[in-house]
């Protein structure tokens, strides 16, 4: 009798259909499991609002009106507003927030009408305002990596990523920057996919970087995240200028195709030096694996791979300045208690509830859009931009998807890197080139690595390709269990 | 020409004009617009920049960008980009102001009006579309202001033009004359007491040939008296001193109505960095030049146009004809009188004159007019076929302004009633004249002899016999043939 | 000592050399002739940057994260050097990233007031209201 945490997504939906069990027994049995969490993954849960949204679910079934998914559970990265749960995007600023809508996300993902009927058992933890790759800037507490408490789960996704790995839910939600959904599923074994930008509405996702967030489902395998993301992609005309009038897909329709004839791209910079032995030979390993399938690896080049970083933490910080600017103390949030006067009022409220890292990036960002910088940093980032994102497109002239490693080495020891943020901007330099381009990406398990920790494979598409590269994910797990690996002594 | 100069120096002025579009909802929420609503009731989370809130743009705003575009024979950009403004303010909801910077929406254009007899012409730089912020409430609250960002969001049409004008008088002739563009095309209502419509001046001196000097601006300038005032206070303000030996440093003032002057803001350091960059969260805007053609297919003939027309068709001086279409009401009550009774010139003299005059005077409307075009065209047409003398019909004005007759007929009715008719039986003159000279030897002697006043008075004589319904003219002409 | 070596030495030490310190007539004129790589020292960020910035970013900064704050965020500008080097010339800015794609036009919606008065429910995560106010100390023009 397989447990109930062990079940995928695709299986539970649909035991659940066929009333193998009720939602509400679903729900319990996971809300027990959330609340024994030791990994820190959670920022807040309210069994009393999850049961309701089970029994709605419930009902919905019974009555033959429920959506795809309906009763399977899952959790939301505290980045997206929810009525019934706070909001902290990881942040003291917000603590205690109460927004008075739901996200676009989390209302096509759950149990409202025309939802796709999962029930939500709370919000999880991240980097604060998603910005970080370790869970350690969230502004409560860190992150513990499942397969290694003394190490980060990634981020800034972290939480998302924890909590699917150590099987406290199927599924979760994450969103994806510079690489926040890949990197952390890397990390700790998981799958996670960032679809094209503009896929998913941004409606109600507390914006970091606006043309770079984009949403996306972490889960144990291409097949549960091609469900997920099938209902949370589609267009928000009437609430999202970003959001692309593409119509929604079933994302799975193409998963067990043949991989045969595949041109799989290989970047020289993503196997360049400074990739840890360990890493690299996940990934070859899973890249061979690729060639029995049918596939063929094709040398490219992605020229401009390590300018993407700077580029990246110019633009990002840009935009989350004035992202952020709306958190003063005025309408909702934080407000500091003594202050002298407006200005004073300002500048304690946003010392106070900003942490170390948001304060740098806005920092940052306010410098290089000041007067006298703005064409030197931020124009010249987005021109380099542009070339980076042709340079992929030279590169799928001869390639259908793009391979590689997912970042250069496994996941660190927590209070590694805390005090060097260059050392973590420079980690992510595999994720941010799709991320700048706007391109669909993903990351899959390949293994493990050094501390026999998880390695991910990074799957890049062209754009709206991301039935491809589900199919090539679901195909490389089909026939390998890289996926199936637990963290130990959980 | 005479000289424009203060104390010997030249003034420089530059609008930047706010005007409020008439749209329903904001610019990029779907609240509603309405003045004077319970505070935050018209506030919803996009306007209150609830985190992951994102702006949706108005089509209406758009359009009537573009109708302004039109109106003032300005460049509509075939794609205008809208950027970010950040700084720090409570009615700031989101610590930035949607804004456009770099490409706006509408380049160039001019506007035209009389000042005085001459012409003048302002050029504009551009027009740009912005949201509006919220207000502060200062009285309720000791130490502490309430904000209400029912505001906040509403669509504005930022009007900036070249610093092209020479006096005070120049810059709110024309406001005025800007004013009445946005209301007559119907993208503003004007309202400024409610805001609709805010003037900034941009106000410098220099002496004549001397570089531009430093400018202070004025801001929220919401009536066209105070305007005036405030740009003469700070005319000589800054000529007194220059003279006494101070720089002037770029400053924003305000206009305080109580005590006539201008007082510079408490500073905001750092203000003018605004960090502009393009908005990540609002495409390109795109007006393909098929959507400008229809907008301009639709459009009320503008006031320019108008005027044009009435001096070709009506052969009307540009004075009248810009002066009669000051509004759409006025000129079309002009022209359907000009219509009626085919008496152009007469008719906009009595528009422009007793018709104005009375308006004014009672601070009315054109609709609440007592004295309907068409009796207007009735009046002037008695005059035109010599029923009644100019005088007459003076009082036939004023009992039709009182009501004393009404409809069609009214004009009629009053002449008969007051028995103004004029005298045109010329037998019946004859006799009067003949009469008058017989009277008046004395004055017959005196004209003979060459007194041209003499005339006059037997003018006066024949007209005082007829009891003034006798055709002056023909008394002229009577009396001088008699008279050989 | 050469000029050279003596920018290097004071770059190793940290000294912070600005834009100010060089306005000095003919050492401008040497400075800008000097290799593309030593220019980007200038490009440092001072104290009195931070202390702008913060003012500009509304954030107050003690002076001990003031420093710490200087020295990271220069630390994060020397990876940036490279990027300024690169040759962009008659490249359009990548501003929204499916621009590449498609002719990316921003959507107009209709014009039509249909958000209802949510006002308790908008003000619910307030710090301070009064009669539907959001209260601030006094806003001072």
């Amino acid at each position: 009798m397989t447990a109930l945490h062990d079940l995928s997504v695709a299986q539970l939906a649909q035991d659940l259909r066929a009333k193998k069990m009720s939602a509400v027994e679903v729900a319990e049995h996971f809300l027990a499991r959330c609340q024994a969490d030791t990994l820190g993954s959670f920022l807040s849960m309210d069994p009393q609002v999850t049961l309701d949204q089970a029994r709605l679910a419930q009902a919905q079934l019974a009555q033959g009106t429920a959506g795809p998914l309906a009763g399977v559970p899952m959790a939301h990265k505290d980045i997206f507003v929810t009525a019934d749960f706070p909001t902290t995007a990881g942040s003291k600023m917000l603590a205690g927030y109460r927004s008075p809508f739901d996200a676009t996300v989390v209302q096509k993902l759950g149990v409202s009408s025309g939802g796709a009927g999962m029930v939500n058992l709370g919000k999880l933890n991240c980097d604060e305002f998603a910005m970080g790759s370790s869970n350690e800037n969230s502004a409560y507490h860190p992150v513990q990596n499942p397969w290694d408490s003394t190490r980060v789960p990634g981020g800034s996704s972290g939480g998302s990523a924890a909590a699917v790995a150590a099987r406290l839910l199927p599924a979760a939600t994450g969103t994806d920057t510079g690489g926040s959904i890949r990197q952390p599923a890397s990390f700790c074994g998981i799958t996670g996919i960032k679809p094209t930008y503009g896929r998913a509405s941004r409606y109600g996702m507390v914006a970091y970087a606006s043309s770079l967030d984009q949403a996306g489902p972490m889960a144990r395998t291409a097949q549960d995240c091609a469900l997920l993301l099938s209902a949370m992609c589609g267009p928000d005309l009437e609430r999202d200028s970003t959001s692309l009038d593409v119509p929604a897909e079933d994302f799975s329709r193409e998963l067990t195709g043949s991989l045969d004839g595949l041109r799989i791209g290989m970047p020289q910079e993503f196997f360049a030096q400074g990739l840890a032995p360990g890493v690299r030979a996940a990934v070859n390993a899973a890249l061979k694996e690729y060639e029995k399938l049918g596939a063929r690896l094709v040398p490219i080049s992605l020229p401009r791979t390590e300018l993407s970083i700077p580029v990246y933490y110019i633009i990002a910080p840009a935009e989350a300045s004035s992202n952020l600017s709306r958190f003063d103390g005025v309408k909702f949030g934080h407000r500091a208690k003594d202050y002298t006067d407006l200005v004073s009022m300002y500048k304690k409220t946003r010392a106070q509830g900003f942490g170390e890292e948001v304060k740098r990036r806005i920092m940052t960002g306010a410098y290089v859009l000041s007067h006298g910088y703005y064409d030197a940093y931020y124009l010249q980032a987005q021109k380099i931009r542009r070339m980076i994102a042709d340079d992929f497109q030279q590169a799928f002239k001869v390639c259908d998807v793009i391979a590689g490693p997912v970042a250069p080495t496994v996941a660190w020891k927590l209070g590694e890197k805390t005090d060097d943020p260059v050392a973590n901007y420079l980690a992510d330099i595999f994720t941010l080139p799709a991320s700048l381009a706007g391109l669909p990406g993903m990351s899959l398990p390949a293994g493990l690595g050094e501390a026999g920790m998880p390695v991910g494979l990074q799957l890049i598409g062209n754009y709206f390709k991301e039935a491809q590269l589900l199919n090539a994910a679901h195909r490389l797990q089909q026939a390998t269990d890289f996926h199936l690996a637990q963290p130990g002594g959980q | 020409m005479t000289s424009l100069l203060v104390q010997g120096y030249e003034v420089v002025i530059g609008f930047e004009t706010h005007a409020q579009l008439s749209t329903q909802s904001k610019i990029f929420s779907r609240a509603p617009t309405a003045f004077g609503a319970e505070p935050n009731t018209q506030a919803c989370a996009v306007d209150l920049a609830l985190p992951g809130t994102l702006p949706v743009m108005n089509k209406g705003a758009v359009e009537r960008a573009i109708e302004f575009g039109l109106a003032v024979g300005a460049h509509v950009a075939e794609q205008s980009i809208f950027a970010r403004k950040n700084y720090f303010y409570p009615d700031l909801p989101k610590g930035y102001q949607i804004s456009q910077f770099e490409i706006p929406v509408v380049q160039g254009g001019g506007v035209s009006f009389f000042l005085g007899n001459e012409k003048k012409t302002v050029r504009l730089v551009r027009a740009h579309l912005e949201e509006d912020a919220g207000k502060s409430l200062h009285e309720d609250f000791i130490g502490q202001s309430g904000i209400d960002l029912n505001r906040a969001g509403t669509p504005l049409l930022e009007i900036v033009t070249e610093p092209d004008m020479r006096s005070s008088q120049e810059a709110v002739a024309y406001a005025k004359e800007l004013h009445k563009i946005v209301t007559w095309i119907g993208i503003c209502d004007g309202n400024m007491q409610e805001g609709s419509f805010r003037c900034d001046a941009n106000v410098s001196v220099r002496k004549p040939g001397a570089p531009l000097g430093t400018r202070r601006e004025i801001k929220n300038l919401n009536s066209f008296k105070f305007m005036q005032q405030a740009m003469d206070y700070e005319v000589r303000w800054q000529i007194e001193q220059i003279e006494d030996g101070h720089k002037i440093q770029q400053a924003t003032v305000l206009f305080d109505p109580d005590t006539g002057e201008t007082r510079a803001m408490r500073s905001k350091e750092d203000a003018a960095d605004y960090r502009y960059f393009p908005d990540p969260d609002l495409p390109p805007l795109v007006i393909g030049r098929d959507w400008v053609a229809r907008v301009q297919a639709q459009m009320t003939e503008l006031p320019r146009v108008m005027a044009a027309r009435f001096v070709a068709d009506y052969g009307l001086p540009e004075y009248d004809a810009s002066t009669l279409t000051q509004s759409k009401a006025m000129a079309a009550y002009f022209e359907a009188a000009a219509k009626a009774c085919g008496q152009a010139k007469w008719v906009s003299n009595w528009v422009m004159g007793e018709v104005s005059r009375r308006l004014n005077a009672g601070n009315l409307e054109l609709d609440a007019l007592p004295v309907s075009s068409a009796q207007l065209a009735a009046m002037i047409s008695r005059i035109a076929d010599g029923s009644i003398s100019n005088n007459a019909a003076k009082q036939v004005f004023d009992a039709l302004w009182n009501g004393e007759a009404s409809g069609e007929g009214a004009v009629d009715q009053i002449i008969q009633a007051k028995g103004l008719k004029q005298m045109n039986d010329t037998s019946a003159l004859e006799a009067i004249i003949d009469q008058v000279l017989a009277d008046n030897a004395e004055n017959v002697a005196q004209f003979r002899a060459g007194k041209e006043k003499a005339f006059n008075a037997l003018v006066g004589q024949a007209m005082k016999a007829s009891k003034g319904l006798a055709n002056p003219a023909q008394v002229n002409e009577m009396l001088k043939k008699k008279l050989g | 000592m050469g000029l050279n070596k003596l920018l290097k030495k004071a770059c190793s030490e940290h000294t912070i050399i600005t834009d100010h310190s060089l306005k000095i007539g003919a050492f401008t004129l040497i400075f800008e002739a000097l290799a593309p790589e030593l220019t980007c020292y200038f490009m440092s960020l001072t104290t009195q940057d931070i202390e702008r910035i913060a003012n500009l970013a509304r954030l107050e900064l003690p002076p001990e994260e003031g420093q710490r704050m200087l020295a990271q965020i220069n630390d994060f500008f020397g990876i940036v050097q490279a990027m300024r080097a690169v040759d962009t010339t008659g490249i359009e800015p990548l501003a929204h990233p499916v621009a590449t794609l498609q002719g990316l036009a921003l959507r107009l919606r209709e014009d039509l007031a249909s958000e209802p008065n949510q006002r308790e429910a908008n003000q619910r995560s307030a710090p301070a209201v009064e009669r539907g106010l959001f209260l601030v100390p006094k806003v001072i023009e």
